[in-house]
Protein backbone atom coordinates (compact mmCIF):
# COMPACT_ATOMS: atom_id res chain seq x y z
CA UNK A 1 0.00 0.00 0.00
CA UNK A 2 1.19 3.52 -0.56
CA UNK A 3 1.93 6.16 1.77
CA UNK A 4 -1.58 8.00 2.50
CA UNK A 5 -1.55 12.03 1.28
CA UNK A 6 -2.93 13.11 4.83
CA UNK A 7 -2.35 11.37 7.62
CA UNK A 8 -3.99 12.23 11.25
CA UNK A 9 -3.50 10.62 14.64
CA UNK A 10 -4.82 11.35 18.11
CA UNK A 11 -6.06 15.20 16.96
CA UNK A 12 -7.42 17.20 19.61
CA UNK A 13 -8.31 21.04 19.41
CA UNK A 14 -9.35 22.36 22.80
CA UNK A 15 -10.61 26.11 23.81
CA UNK A 16 -9.41 27.56 27.34
CA UNK A 17 -13.06 29.12 27.94
CA UNK A 18 -14.11 31.04 31.30
CA UNK A 19 -15.75 27.54 32.32
CA UNK A 20 -13.02 25.17 31.90
CA UNK A 21 -11.36 23.81 29.33
CA UNK A 22 -13.79 22.87 25.68
CA UNK A 23 -12.29 19.97 24.01
CA UNK A 24 -14.22 20.52 20.50
CA UNK A 25 -12.03 17.83 18.83
CA UNK A 26 -10.85 14.85 20.88
CA UNK A 27 -8.47 12.01 19.50
CA UNK A 28 -9.27 11.70 16.01
CA UNK A 29 -7.18 9.14 13.99
CA UNK A 30 -7.84 8.94 9.69
CA UNK A 31 -5.59 8.41 6.26
CA UNK A 32 -6.89 9.67 3.19
CA UNK A 33 -5.61 8.64 -0.03
CA UNK A 34 -7.04 10.11 -3.22
CA UNK A 35 -10.65 9.67 -2.29
CA UNK A 36 -13.28 11.11 -1.07
CA UNK A 37 -14.06 11.15 2.42
CA UNK A 38 -17.42 12.35 4.17
CA UNK A 39 -17.19 13.94 8.03
CA UNK A 40 -20.72 13.45 9.37
CA UNK A 41 -22.35 14.95 12.66
CA UNK A 42 -24.60 17.09 14.23
CA UNK A 43 -23.92 21.38 15.17
CA UNK A 44 -20.74 20.65 17.99
CA UNK A 45 -19.66 17.68 16.55
CA UNK A 46 -15.97 19.00 16.01
CA UNK A 47 -16.79 18.36 12.28
CA UNK A 48 -15.39 21.82 10.89
CA UNK A 49 -12.94 22.64 13.84
CA UNK A 50 -11.18 18.94 12.43
CA UNK A 51 -10.94 20.23 8.78
CA UNK A 52 -9.88 23.49 10.14
CA UNK A 53 -7.09 22.29 12.29
CA UNK A 54 -5.60 20.15 8.84
CA UNK A 55 -5.01 23.78 7.53
CA UNK A 56 -3.89 24.98 11.32
CA UNK A 57 -6.80 27.83 10.84
CA UNK A 58 -8.15 27.26 14.78
CA UNK A 59 -8.61 30.07 15.94
CA UNK A 60 -7.50 31.35 19.03
CA UNK A 61 -7.28 31.03 22.07
CA UNK A 62 -7.88 27.17 20.45
CA UNK A 63 -4.97 24.82 20.88
CA UNK A 64 -4.54 21.67 18.32
CA UNK A 65 -2.72 18.60 19.58
CA UNK A 66 -1.82 15.60 17.73
CA UNK A 67 0.66 12.70 18.05
CA UNK A 68 1.09 13.22 13.88
CA UNK A 69 -0.58 15.38 11.26
CA UNK A 70 1.25 14.80 7.89
CA UNK A 71 0.43 15.92 4.22
CA UNK A 72 2.39 14.13 2.11
CA UNK A 73 5.59 13.95 3.96
CA UNK A 74 5.21 17.79 5.05
CA UNK A 75 4.48 17.84 9.22
CA UNK A 76 1.61 20.59 9.36
CA UNK A 77 1.82 20.58 13.53
CA UNK A 78 5.14 22.04 13.25
CA UNK A 79 5.21 23.25 9.51
CA UNK A 80 6.82 27.24 9.96
CA UNK A 81 4.79 29.94 8.89
CA UNK A 82 5.67 30.25 5.42
CA UNK A 83 5.19 26.99 4.38
CA UNK A 84 2.21 27.00 5.81
CA UNK A 85 0.66 29.96 3.88
CA UNK A 86 2.55 27.92 0.47
CA UNK A 87 0.37 25.28 1.18
CA UNK A 88 -3.38 26.92 2.03
CA UNK A 89 -4.75 27.50 -1.64
CA UNK A 90 -1.48 26.28 -2.82
CA UNK A 91 -1.61 22.57 -2.35
CA UNK A 92 -4.33 22.14 0.16
CA UNK A 93 -7.82 24.37 -0.67
CA UNK A 94 -10.78 24.84 1.91
CA UNK A 95 -14.39 26.13 1.01
CA UNK A 96 -16.47 27.14 3.12
CA UNK A 97 -20.34 27.12 3.35
CA UNK A 98 -21.58 30.35 2.38
CA UNK A 99 -19.87 32.67 -0.53
CA UNK A 100 -21.52 35.47 0.53
CA UNK A 101 -19.06 35.66 3.06
CA UNK A 102 -15.74 34.28 1.57
CA UNK A 103 -15.66 36.39 -1.44
CA UNK A 104 -14.26 39.99 -1.24
CA UNK A 105 -17.38 41.94 -1.77
CA UNK A 106 -15.35 44.84 -3.41
CA UNK A 107 -13.15 43.28 -5.79
CA UNK A 108 -14.37 41.57 -9.41
CA UNK A 109 -14.80 38.08 -9.26
CA UNK A 110 -11.75 37.52 -11.63
CA UNK A 111 -9.58 39.62 -9.75
CA UNK A 112 -9.71 37.60 -7.26
CA UNK A 113 -9.63 34.31 -8.86
CA UNK A 114 -6.58 35.97 -11.11
CA UNK A 115 -4.95 36.86 -7.34
CA UNK A 116 -5.21 33.19 -5.72
CA UNK A 117 -3.76 31.85 -9.21
CA UNK A 118 -0.64 34.82 -8.71
CA UNK A 119 -0.26 33.94 -5.18
CA UNK A 120 1.09 30.55 -6.05
CA UNK A 121 1.96 30.09 -9.60
CA UNK A 122 4.71 32.92 -11.55
CA UNK A 123 2.46 34.43 -14.14
CA UNK A 124 1.81 37.14 -15.49
CA UNK A 125 -1.50 38.84 -15.24
CA UNK A 126 -2.96 37.55 -18.82
CA UNK A 127 -1.65 34.09 -18.05
CA UNK A 128 -3.54 34.48 -14.72
CA UNK A 129 -6.89 35.38 -16.80
CA UNK A 130 -6.80 32.73 -19.47
CA UNK A 131 -6.00 30.54 -16.24
CA UNK A 132 -9.00 32.05 -14.06
CA UNK A 133 -11.58 32.13 -17.44
CA UNK A 134 -10.66 28.61 -18.41
CA UNK A 135 -11.51 27.81 -14.56
CA UNK A 136 -14.91 29.70 -14.71
CA UNK A 137 -16.05 27.34 -17.24
CA UNK A 138 -14.67 24.25 -16.14
CA UNK A 139 -17.12 24.98 -13.29
CA UNK A 140 -20.07 25.27 -16.09
CA UNK A 141 -20.50 29.12 -15.61
CA UNK A 142 -21.75 29.80 -18.86
CA UNK A 143 -20.89 33.23 -19.78
CA UNK A 144 -17.19 33.28 -17.98
CA UNK A 145 -16.08 36.65 -19.41
CA UNK A 146 -19.19 38.25 -17.93
CA UNK A 147 -18.90 36.42 -14.56
CA UNK A 148 -14.75 37.65 -14.56
CA UNK A 149 -16.00 41.33 -14.58
CA UNK A 150 -18.61 40.99 -12.22
CA UNK A 151 -18.84 41.55 -8.41
CA UNK A 152 -19.36 38.50 -5.58
CA UNK A 153 -23.58 40.56 -5.49
CA UNK A 154 -24.25 40.35 -8.69
CA UNK A 155 -23.89 36.29 -9.03
CA UNK A 156 -26.88 33.78 -7.10
CA UNK A 157 -25.58 31.31 -4.44
CA UNK A 158 -25.38 28.49 -6.61
CA UNK A 159 -22.88 30.65 -8.95
CA UNK A 160 -20.95 31.87 -5.68
CA UNK A 161 -19.95 28.68 -5.10
CA UNK A 162 -19.15 27.57 -8.18
CA UNK A 163 -16.83 30.80 -7.93
CA UNK A 164 -15.46 29.86 -4.86
CA UNK A 165 -14.48 26.00 -6.36
CA UNK A 166 -12.65 27.61 -9.20
CA UNK A 167 -10.76 29.66 -7.12
CA UNK A 168 -9.72 26.65 -4.87
CA UNK A 169 -9.09 24.81 -7.41
CA UNK A 170 -6.91 26.55 -9.95
CA UNK A 171 -3.91 26.08 -8.24
CA UNK A 172 -4.59 22.63 -8.80
CA UNK A 173 -4.07 21.44 -5.39
CA UNK A 174 -3.65 17.67 -4.26
CA UNK A 175 -6.56 18.46 -1.56
CA UNK A 176 -9.84 20.11 -1.21
CA UNK A 177 -11.57 20.89 2.28
CA UNK A 178 -14.95 20.88 1.81
CA UNK A 179 -16.94 22.51 4.71
CA UNK A 180 -20.42 22.43 3.84
CA UNK A 181 -20.07 23.73 0.46
CA UNK A 182 -23.39 23.35 -0.40
CA UNK A 183 -25.87 23.69 2.40
CA UNK A 184 -26.91 27.76 1.64
CA UNK A 185 -28.24 26.38 -1.38
CA UNK A 186 -31.48 24.24 -3.24
CA UNK A 187 -31.52 20.98 -3.41
CA UNK A 188 -31.16 20.66 -7.04
CA UNK A 189 -28.23 23.11 -7.42
CA UNK A 190 -26.78 21.95 -4.95
CA UNK A 191 -26.38 18.69 -6.64
CA UNK A 192 -25.37 20.38 -10.06
CA UNK A 193 -22.45 21.87 -7.94
CA UNK A 194 -21.64 18.38 -6.09
CA UNK A 195 -21.32 17.07 -9.59
CA UNK A 196 -19.02 20.04 -10.35
CA UNK A 197 -16.93 18.81 -7.53
CA UNK A 198 -16.86 15.05 -8.31
CA UNK A 199 -15.99 15.79 -11.82
CA UNK A 200 -12.82 17.83 -11.09
CA UNK A 201 -11.58 15.95 -8.49
CA UNK A 202 -11.94 12.91 -10.42
CA UNK A 203 -10.44 13.82 -13.40
CA UNK A 204 -7.42 15.47 -11.42
CA UNK A 205 -7.07 13.23 -8.96
CA UNK A 206 -7.59 14.83 -5.99
CA UNK A 207 -8.06 13.81 -2.22
CA UNK A 208 -11.52 15.68 -0.56
CA UNK A 209 -12.29 15.98 2.57
CA UNK A 210 -16.22 16.33 2.80
CA UNK A 211 -17.88 17.98 6.31
CA UNK A 212 -21.33 18.18 5.94
CA UNK A 213 -24.27 17.43 8.49
CA UNK A 214 -26.45 15.78 5.66
CA UNK A 215 -26.12 11.99 6.31
CA UNK A 216 -27.47 10.83 3.11
CA UNK A 217 -26.18 13.16 1.06
CA UNK A 218 -22.57 12.47 2.17
CA UNK A 219 -23.15 8.55 2.01
CA UNK A 220 -24.60 9.12 -1.60
CA UNK A 221 -21.32 11.37 -2.46
CA UNK A 222 -18.77 10.14 -0.85
CA UNK A 223 -16.56 6.95 -0.69
CA UNK A 224 -15.66 6.78 3.06
CA UNK A 225 -17.57 8.13 6.16
CA UNK A 226 -16.71 9.36 9.44
CA UNK A 227 -19.71 9.41 11.59
CA UNK A 228 -18.55 12.04 14.24
CA UNK A 229 -20.36 13.06 17.53
CA UNK A 230 -18.72 15.12 20.74
CA UNK A 231 -15.55 15.53 19.26
CA UNK A 232 -14.87 12.00 18.79
CA UNK A 233 -15.21 9.58 15.53
CA UNK A 234 -17.94 7.06 16.55
CA UNK A 235 -17.77 5.03 13.44
CA UNK A 236 -15.74 4.85 10.46
CA UNK A 237 -17.37 3.34 7.52
CA UNK A 238 -17.57 2.68 3.79
CA UNK A 239 -20.35 5.01 2.23
CA UNK A 240 -22.16 1.57 0.22
CA UNK A 241 -21.84 0.36 4.05
CA UNK A 242 -23.87 3.33 5.67
CA UNK A 243 -27.20 1.05 5.64
CA UNK A 244 -25.58 -1.22 7.63
CA UNK A 245 -23.70 1.15 10.37
CA UNK A 246 -23.56 -1.15 13.62
CA UNK A 247 -22.94 2.30 15.72
CA UNK A 248 -26.59 3.22 17.52
CA UNK A 249 -25.22 7.04 17.40
CA UNK A 250 -25.29 6.40 13.19
CA UNK A 251 -28.94 4.27 13.61
CA UNK A 252 -30.19 7.21 15.38
CA UNK A 253 -29.62 9.77 13.25
CA UNK A 254 -30.54 7.30 10.32
CA UNK A 255 -33.70 7.06 11.37
CA UNK A 256 -34.60 10.10 12.54
CA UNK A 257 -34.83 11.50 8.95
CA UNK A 258 -38.62 11.41 7.69
CA UNK A 259 -38.85 9.42 4.62
CA UNK A 260 -40.99 10.56 1.47
CA UNK A 261 -42.50 7.09 0.65
CA UNK A 262 -43.52 5.90 4.40
CA UNK A 263 -45.67 8.47 6.04
CA UNK A 264 -46.99 9.77 9.94
CA UNK A 265 -45.74 7.79 11.68
CA UNK A 266 -43.85 9.34 14.97
CA UNK A 267 -40.45 9.48 14.40
CA UNK A 268 -37.60 7.38 16.27
CA UNK A 269 -35.27 10.36 18.61
CA UNK A 270 -32.34 9.72 19.25
CA UNK A 271 -31.04 8.81 22.68
CA UNK A 272 -27.76 10.09 23.83
CA UNK A 273 -25.67 7.66 25.42
CA UNK A 274 -22.97 9.16 27.70
CA UNK A 275 -20.70 6.12 27.22
CA UNK A 276 -20.26 7.14 23.13
CA UNK A 277 -17.66 9.31 24.82
CA UNK A 278 -15.31 7.69 26.79
CA UNK B 1 -60.94 27.17 6.51
CA UNK B 2 -58.30 29.27 4.67
CA UNK B 3 -59.33 30.22 1.05
CA UNK B 4 -57.29 31.99 -1.15
CA UNK B 5 -58.21 33.16 -4.68
CA UNK B 6 -56.24 34.47 -7.43
CA UNK B 7 -53.48 35.89 -4.69
CA UNK B 8 -50.85 37.96 -6.22
CA UNK B 9 -48.43 39.50 -4.02
CA UNK B 10 -46.03 42.17 -5.99
CA UNK B 11 -43.04 44.01 -4.38
CA UNK B 12 -41.85 47.49 -5.31
CA UNK B 13 -42.02 49.23 -8.57
CA UNK B 14 -40.14 49.96 -12.07
CA UNK B 15 -37.22 48.18 -12.67
CA UNK B 16 -37.01 46.44 -9.32
CA UNK B 17 -40.90 44.95 -9.94
CA UNK B 18 -41.27 41.43 -7.98
CA UNK B 19 -44.06 39.45 -8.95
CA UNK B 20 -43.31 37.12 -5.90
CA UNK B 21 -46.68 35.78 -6.06
CA UNK B 22 -48.85 35.05 -9.25
CA UNK B 23 -52.42 33.71 -9.30
CA UNK B 24 -52.21 31.35 -6.25
CA UNK B 25 -55.42 29.69 -5.52
CA UNK B 26 -56.09 26.74 -2.49
CA UNK B 27 -58.43 25.82 -0.02
CA UNK B 28 -57.56 24.60 3.11
CA UNK B 29 -59.99 22.98 5.34
CA UNK B 30 -60.68 22.98 8.68
CA UNK B 31 -58.10 19.97 10.19
CA UNK B 32 -56.32 19.39 7.02
CA UNK B 33 -52.49 19.66 7.04
CA UNK B 34 -51.64 21.61 3.81
CA UNK B 35 -47.71 21.85 2.45
CA UNK B 36 -46.46 24.37 0.71
CA UNK B 37 -42.63 23.27 -0.84
CA UNK B 38 -40.29 25.05 -3.43
CA UNK B 39 -37.02 26.20 -3.76
CA UNK B 40 -35.60 29.74 -2.48
CA UNK B 41 -37.71 32.37 -4.09
CA UNK B 42 -40.51 30.54 -5.41
CA UNK B 43 -42.86 32.52 -3.17
CA UNK B 44 -44.04 29.73 -1.00
CA UNK B 45 -43.39 32.10 2.48
CA UNK B 46 -44.80 34.93 0.50
CA UNK B 47 -48.07 33.19 0.53
CA UNK B 48 -47.97 32.77 4.46
CA UNK B 49 -46.92 36.47 5.28
CA UNK B 50 -49.55 37.78 2.96
CA UNK B 51 -52.20 35.65 5.15
CA UNK B 52 -50.97 36.76 8.46
CA UNK B 53 -50.32 40.58 7.22
CA UNK B 54 -46.46 40.80 7.13
CA UNK B 55 -46.70 41.39 3.56
CA UNK B 56 -49.10 43.90 2.20
CA UNK B 57 -50.56 45.63 -0.60
CA UNK B 58 -51.85 42.13 -2.47
CA UNK B 59 -54.74 41.33 -4.30
CA UNK B 60 -57.12 37.97 -4.42
CA UNK B 61 -59.31 37.27 -1.79
CA UNK B 62 -58.43 35.85 1.02
CA UNK B 63 -60.90 34.12 3.32
CA UNK B 64 -59.96 33.12 6.58
CA UNK B 65 -62.01 30.96 9.43
CA UNK B 66 -64.89 32.77 7.68
CA UNK B 67 -63.69 36.34 7.71
CA UNK B 68 -62.31 38.07 4.58
CA UNK B 69 -58.79 40.23 5.04
CA UNK B 70 -57.48 43.04 3.76
CA UNK B 71 -54.28 43.61 1.99
CA UNK B 72 -53.00 45.57 4.97
CA UNK B 73 -51.03 44.92 8.26
CA UNK B 74 -54.36 44.94 10.30
CA UNK B 75 -55.64 42.15 11.33
CA UNK B 76 -58.55 42.01 14.17
CA UNK B 77 -57.96 40.90 17.28
CA UNK B 78 -60.40 37.35 16.67
CA UNK B 79 -57.60 36.95 13.83
CA UNK B 80 -54.81 36.42 16.22
CA UNK B 81 -56.48 34.29 17.94
CA UNK B 82 -57.88 31.80 14.98
CA UNK B 83 -54.19 31.91 13.58
CA UNK B 84 -50.41 32.09 15.03
CA UNK B 85 -47.66 31.91 13.35
CA UNK B 86 -44.15 29.84 13.64
CA UNK B 87 -41.12 31.17 11.91
CA UNK B 88 -37.85 28.97 11.10
CA UNK B 89 -34.90 30.97 12.79
CA UNK B 90 -35.57 30.08 16.67
CA UNK B 91 -32.64 32.64 17.55
CA UNK B 92 -34.31 35.69 16.13
CA UNK B 93 -37.58 35.06 16.56
CA UNK B 94 -37.12 35.05 20.28
CA UNK B 95 -36.52 38.57 22.39
CA UNK B 96 -33.16 37.93 24.03
CA UNK B 97 -33.87 40.01 27.01
CA UNK B 98 -37.19 38.28 27.88
CA UNK B 99 -37.30 35.62 29.79
CA UNK B 100 -39.94 32.51 28.48
CA UNK B 101 -42.25 33.51 30.75
CA UNK B 102 -42.65 37.09 29.28
CA UNK B 103 -42.79 35.73 26.09
CA UNK B 104 -45.60 33.59 26.68
CA UNK B 105 -47.41 36.34 28.62
CA UNK B 106 -47.39 38.55 26.13
CA UNK B 107 -49.95 37.75 23.87
CA UNK B 108 -52.25 36.85 26.89
CA UNK B 109 -51.99 40.60 27.85
CA UNK B 110 -51.99 41.83 24.50
CA UNK B 111 -55.57 39.98 24.28
CA UNK B 112 -56.70 40.81 27.67
CA UNK B 113 -57.26 37.40 29.12
CA UNK B 114 -57.27 36.10 32.36
CA UNK B 115 -55.18 33.72 34.19
CA UNK B 116 -51.49 34.35 32.74
CA UNK B 117 -49.56 32.17 35.24
CA UNK B 118 -52.05 29.02 34.43
CA UNK B 119 -52.16 29.42 30.75
CA UNK B 120 -48.15 29.70 30.76
CA UNK B 121 -47.24 26.38 32.35
CA UNK B 122 -50.32 24.74 30.26
CA UNK B 123 -48.83 25.98 27.54
CA UNK B 124 -45.21 25.06 28.18
CA UNK B 125 -46.21 21.69 29.37
CA UNK B 126 -47.90 20.53 25.99
CA UNK B 127 -44.74 21.47 23.93
CA UNK B 128 -43.04 19.01 26.53
CA UNK B 129 -41.01 21.88 28.31
CA UNK B 130 -41.27 21.87 32.67
CA UNK B 131 -41.69 24.68 34.37
CA UNK B 132 -38.01 24.58 34.95
CA UNK B 133 -37.80 26.92 32.20
CA UNK B 134 -40.45 29.14 32.60
CA UNK B 135 -38.11 31.70 33.72
CA UNK B 136 -35.29 30.84 31.83
CA UNK B 137 -33.65 33.70 29.09
CA UNK B 138 -33.68 32.24 25.16
CA UNK B 139 -29.62 31.98 25.90
CA UNK B 140 -29.98 29.48 28.22
CA UNK B 141 -31.99 27.00 25.69
CA UNK B 142 -31.22 24.75 23.02
CA UNK B 143 -32.61 25.25 20.17
CA UNK B 144 -35.02 22.99 19.88
CA UNK B 145 -35.90 23.99 23.07
CA UNK B 146 -36.05 27.47 21.72
CA UNK B 147 -38.16 26.63 18.50
CA UNK B 148 -40.45 24.77 21.42
CA UNK B 149 -40.70 27.78 23.30
CA UNK B 150 -41.56 29.62 19.76
CA UNK B 151 -44.45 26.79 18.85
CA UNK B 152 -45.76 27.63 22.86
CA UNK B 153 -46.31 31.13 22.12
CA UNK B 154 -48.09 30.20 18.89
CA UNK B 155 -50.78 27.79 20.97
CA UNK B 156 -51.06 30.13 23.85
CA UNK B 157 -54.36 31.47 22.41
CA UNK B 158 -55.56 28.44 21.78
CA UNK B 159 -55.57 29.28 17.76
CA UNK B 160 -57.31 27.00 15.34
CA UNK B 161 -54.86 27.52 12.52
CA UNK B 162 -50.96 27.44 12.44
CA UNK B 163 -48.94 29.13 9.82
CA UNK B 164 -45.23 27.35 9.80
CA UNK B 165 -42.48 28.82 8.32
CA UNK B 166 -39.71 26.34 7.85
CA UNK B 167 -40.26 25.17 11.53
CA UNK B 168 -37.19 22.93 11.62
CA UNK B 169 -34.97 23.75 9.15
CA UNK B 170 -32.26 26.02 11.42
CA UNK B 171 -32.20 22.76 13.66
CA UNK B 172 -30.00 19.42 13.53
CA UNK B 173 -31.99 16.41 12.08
CA UNK B 174 -31.92 14.65 15.68
CA UNK B 175 -33.82 17.60 17.31
CA UNK B 176 -35.80 18.36 13.96
CA UNK B 177 -37.51 14.87 14.57
CA UNK B 178 -38.52 16.20 18.05
CA UNK B 179 -40.13 18.80 16.88
CA UNK B 180 -41.58 17.15 14.12
CA UNK B 181 -43.28 14.87 16.32
CA UNK B 182 -44.63 17.41 18.91
CA UNK B 183 -46.24 18.85 15.72
CA UNK B 184 -48.09 15.64 15.17
CA UNK B 185 -49.09 14.74 18.54
CA UNK B 186 -50.36 18.65 18.96
CA UNK B 187 -52.46 18.55 15.91
CA UNK B 188 -54.17 15.35 16.97
CA UNK B 189 -54.28 16.50 20.19
CA UNK B 190 -56.35 20.17 19.36
CA UNK B 191 -57.30 19.48 16.19
CA UNK B 192 -55.28 22.19 14.30
CA UNK B 193 -55.17 23.36 10.94
CA UNK B 194 -51.14 23.38 9.64
CA UNK B 195 -50.25 25.45 6.82
CA UNK B 196 -46.39 24.43 7.00
CA UNK B 197 -43.95 25.92 4.09
CA UNK B 198 -40.80 24.01 3.76
CA UNK B 199 -37.95 23.84 0.90
CA UNK B 200 -37.63 19.60 2.49
CA UNK B 201 -39.68 17.39 0.63
CA UNK B 202 -39.55 14.19 3.13
CA UNK B 203 -40.46 17.18 6.04
CA UNK B 204 -43.56 18.11 3.94
CA UNK B 205 -44.76 14.59 2.54
CA UNK B 206 -44.13 13.72 6.62
CA UNK B 207 -46.13 16.16 8.05
CA UNK B 208 -49.17 17.23 5.30
CA UNK B 209 -51.84 15.22 3.56
CA UNK B 210 -51.53 17.58 0.32
CA UNK B 211 -49.32 19.76 -1.25
CA UNK B 212 -48.57 22.37 -3.59
CA UNK B 213 -44.87 22.82 -5.48
CA UNK B 214 -44.09 26.15 -5.81
CA UNK B 215 -41.91 27.24 -8.55
CA UNK B 216 -41.57 31.44 -9.22
CA UNK B 217 -44.54 32.09 -8.00
CA UNK B 218 -46.81 29.56 -9.36
CA UNK B 219 -48.29 26.92 -8.05
CA UNK B 220 -46.99 24.12 -10.67
CA UNK B 221 -49.45 21.34 -9.97
CA UNK B 222 -50.82 20.00 -6.27
CA UNK B 223 -49.81 16.26 -5.58
CA UNK B 224 -51.20 14.53 -2.14
CA UNK B 225 -48.45 13.05 0.18
CA UNK B 226 -49.70 9.43 -1.00
CA UNK B 227 -49.13 10.63 -4.52
CA UNK B 228 -45.40 11.57 -3.15
CA UNK B 229 -44.59 8.64 -1.65
CA UNK B 230 -45.36 6.31 -4.90
CA UNK B 231 -42.78 8.63 -6.46
CA UNK B 232 -45.32 10.03 -9.55
CA UNK B 233 -46.32 13.38 -9.43
CA UNK B 234 -47.37 14.39 -12.84
CA UNK B 235 -45.08 17.84 -13.37
CA UNK B 236 -41.37 17.04 -14.44
CA UNK B 237 -40.39 19.87 -12.35
CA UNK B 238 -41.84 17.88 -9.50
CA UNK B 239 -40.53 15.10 -10.43
CA UNK B 240 -37.00 16.87 -10.56
CA UNK B 241 -37.16 17.46 -6.69
CA UNK B 242 -38.10 14.56 -5.25
CA UNK B 243 -35.23 13.09 -7.24
CA UNK B 244 -32.78 15.29 -5.98
CA UNK B 245 -34.04 15.39 -2.59
CA UNK B 246 -33.05 11.45 -2.79
CA UNK B 247 -28.87 12.26 -2.47
CA UNK B 248 -26.38 12.15 -5.30
CA UNK B 249 -26.73 10.55 -8.33
CA UNK B 250 -24.51 11.85 -10.56
CA UNK B 251 -26.44 10.15 -13.90
CA UNK B 252 -29.45 11.80 -12.62
CA UNK B 253 -28.03 15.27 -11.74
CA UNK B 254 -27.17 15.30 -16.12
CA UNK B 255 -30.59 14.96 -16.93
CA UNK B 256 -31.66 17.71 -14.80
CA UNK B 257 -33.29 20.45 -16.60
CA UNK B 258 -33.27 24.52 -15.76
CA UNK B 259 -36.44 25.49 -14.83
CA UNK B 260 -35.46 29.28 -14.82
Amino acid sequence: MTEPLLSVRDLSVSFDTRKGVVEAVRGVSFDLGREKLGIVGESGSGKSQTGRALLRLTAPPGRVAAKTMTFDGIDLLNAPGRQLRDLRGGRISMVMQDPKYSLNPVMTVGRQISEAYRAHAKASKAVAKTKALEMLEAVRIRDPERVYRAYPHEVSGGMGQRIMIAMMLITDPDLLIADEPTSALDVTVQLQVLAILDDLVSQRGMGLIFISHDLNLVASFCDRILVMYGGQVMEELAASELHNAQHPYTRGLLNCLPQIDARHVDLPVLTRDPAWLL
Amino acid sequence: MIDIQDLNVVFSSGADRVHAVKDVTCRIAAGESFGLVGESGSGKSTVLRALCGLATGWGGRVTVDGEALEPTAQRSDAFYKTVQMVFQDPYGSLHPRHTVNRILSEPIAIQGLDKPGSRVEEALEQVGLGHGFRFRFPHQLSGGQRQRVAIARALILKPKILLLDEPTSALDVSVQAEVLNLLMRLREELSLTFVLVSHDLAVVSHICDRIAVMRNGEVVEEVTADALAQGDPSERYTRQLLVASKGYDRAAIDQFEDFG
